[in-house]
């Protein structure tokens, strides 16, 4: 199991380093969403994989039985998952209006605040 | 006793609500000022008792720790927060002039004291993940207040900001992950002594994504593009706190992470950190060489002065240490200020580009006055904070007989007076090319007041640090001792014992 969520996590980093290399805002921000979730499956293996063992407490007893799965690798990708939809919302948004206001979103037309320097007129 | 370690995080969200309700009225601007002055009385009674009685550690919720949230305060952390406060009051003031009522309508107020909350959190945090929390609570303020302005340049900024920033983020959690992965704690403290267990090799890879993903935040060579891409597209406010606060976050959080946890193979990984701190000294300087914008000249300058602090980490001596907590207590005052005065430079000159300004020596001598404190300061001139700071770093590297990085800092500190005279003659010395007079008398006297006591405020701050760098240093030894020997931290964090029980 955690050899096959191995691969799909570098299949997912793979693609979106890809995406995120070629250039255009958009696939950029479609391979942030996939190196995010490679970042979120990589927290949830590394805190070991437990198999159908929910870490529940049975009523009346204190503490869950031993060899329960790991819960809190699952709160933590919650939570990132979370933060990271909300960041995504914004960076969707900016690319937006980068869209409408600089009316393009191609990495190497987008100079607007770098511009290139003037140069000299031809002799 | 844990509130005084929630005041300075409770003050600053508590100030945000209530602007943001505010936000249509002048009542917001004055609700920021009061809030950050609260903050800074907060702050100076959380520093006061770590100066007093040491580390100071809370658990969130009573859960002990390494189970719950453990937020801590040591020396360093203190006078981060100290120094934050004082940063907030200053820019909350200055906002007061800088700060149209159209960007306070979209609640810049309310963004502001959110920023000033998230990088509060990052320094007092004792959490791994927590941490990256902090980092997210700052981070999406901080591309609020980068894009509010709108207009093109900021827009392409704010683009590239967030990307790289985002980068940097996923990174880091992946590292958070990976060191849970094969320590399985998340408590810093906690983390400090479980790393021993740890395969070094394993340790040394996941200090690589650390050293990456915080190399991004703190603007290091190779990874400094988005600053200067950006850093001058914002309200002028705006880029002042950026520049004193965010990028020392991500030093912060290096010097946090470099001393406390990863200091398992210091010839490779610090090896590394010294290489990347000279490169980041000297093409920032290069970089500030060749603009001829103030601002993002101003910028360059963030990025090359980073590497001296990162070089004092880098050197893990107990003198580099301390210059590197001495160069961040100077770097913040002096750099947040010089944004500032280029704010004001802008509004009664016209603009930033030091071919369309001048004649501000002539017609705002005082002005003028405090941009040479500021100036001289970042560049090292004795008797200013500043030359502390480089003579600090200077003597650790020589101290270890590394002479190329001595050579490299002091050669760099001379590149940045070339800088700064750039700034100082076109800006200052000679006169405006359209003839327009300067006058800072252009603005009303409630404009002035805001922008002024800022501006002086802050080179007092630098003259004093200066004029009296006993104080300074011997605080930085006590601070950068606590660093290199972390056992009051994690006594603080994990009980007397150090372990559970």
């Amino acid at each position: 199991m955690e050899a096959l969520l191995a691969i799909t996590i570098g299949a997912l980093v793979a693609a979106a380093v890809y995406l995120m290399l070629s250039g255009h805002m958009l696939r950029f921000i479609f391979g942030l969403v996939l190196i995010s979730n490679a970042a979120n499956l990589t927290i949830f293996t590394a805190g070991r994989m437990t198999e159908g063992a929910p870490p529940l407490i049975a009523p009346g007893a204190n503490a869950p039985p031993e060899g329960v799965a790991n819960a809190l690798p699952q709160a933590l990708v919650l939570t990132a998952i979370v933060i990271g939809f909300g960041l995504f919302a914004f960076a969707v948004t900016l690319v937006w209006r980068a869209w409408g206001t600089l009316g393009t979103i191609e990495a190497d037309e987008m100079r607007a605040a770098e511009p290139f320097p003037e140069e000299p007129a031809p002799k | 006793m844990s509130w005084v370690l929630v005041l300075p995080l409770a003050i600053p969200f508590a100030t945000a609500i209530l602007a943001f309700f505010y936000r249509a009225s002048r009542a917001g601007r004055w609700i920021s000022v009061a809030g950050t002055a609260l903050l800074l009385a907060a702050s100076l009674l959380l520093f006061t008792q770590v100066f007093q009685a040491g580390v100071v550690a809370g658990q969130m919720g009573s859960w002990p720790a390494p189970f719950g949230i453990t937020l801590v305060a040591d020396l360093l952390s203190a006078v981060m927060v100290l120094i934050t406060a004082i940063i907030a009051v200053a820019v909350a003031i200055y906002a007061l002039a800088d700060i149209d009522e159209a960007a306070e309508k979209m609640g810049y107020h309310a963004l502001f004291n959110v920023l000033i909350a998230g990088v509060l959190g990052a320094f007092l945090t004792g959490d791994l993940f927590n941490l990256y929390v902090w980092f997210e609570v700052m981070l999406i303020a901080s591309f609020g207040l980068l894009v509010l302005k709108g207009g093109r340049e900021a827009i392409d900024g704010g683009i590239k900001y967030v990307a790289l920033n985002l980068v940097s983020t996923i990174l880091f959690l992946t590292g958070i992950g990976l060191l849970y992965g094969i320590t399985g704690t998340l408590n810093l403290a906690d983390l400090s002594g479980s790393v021993a267990a740890a395969d070094p090799g394993l340790l040394t890879i996941i200090a690589m994504a650390f050293m990456v993903a915080f190399g991004v935040k703190a603007a290091l060579f190779p990874l400094f593009f988005w600053l200067p891409a950006s850093y001058h597209t914002p309200h002028f406010a705006v880029s002042a706190v950026f520049a004193g606060l965010l990028t020392k976050v991500g030093v912060y959080a290096l010097i946090r992470m470099f001393t406390l946890v990863f200091d398992h193979d210091i010839g490779f990984t610090h090896q590394i950190l010294l290489w990347v701190a000279v490169l980041t000294m000297v093409v920032g300087v290069l970089g500030a060489a060749a603009q001829g914008d103030f601002r993002k000249i101003l910028s360059f300058h963030i990025v090359s002065q980073i590497g001296y602090m990162v070089l004092g980490l880098a050197l893990m001596t107990p003198l580099g240490l301390v210059g590197a907590v001495f160069y961040l207590i100077h770097h913040i005052v002096v750099k947040a200020n010089l944004f500032l005065i280029a704010g004001v430079t802008s509004r009664i000159a016209g603009s930033t580009a030091l071919k369309q300004i001048g004649g501000l020596y002539a017609f705002a001598p005082l002005l003028a006055f405090l941009f040479v404190i500021a100036a001289f300061s970042l560049a090292g001139f004795p008797p200013l904070s500043g030359f502390w700071a480089k003579f600090l770093i200077v003597k650790a590297a020589l101290e270890i007989e590394a002479w190329i990085v001595a050579g490299a800092a002091l050669a760099v500190g001379l590149m940045t007076i070339y800088s700064m005279t750039k700034i100082w003659a076109a800006a200052f010395w000679s006169p405006h090319p359209d003839g327009i007079e300067p006058r800072l008398s252009h603005f009303s006297v409630a404009e002035r007041r805001a922008y002024l006591w800022p501006i002086a405020g802050l080179a007092a701050i630098t003259v004093a640090i200066g004029l009296a760098p006993d104080a300074f240093v011997t605080f930085s030894e006590r601070a950068a001792a606590q660093l290199l020997d972390p056992a009051d931290y994690i006594a603080a964090v994990l009980g007397a014992g150090g372990t559970l029980e």
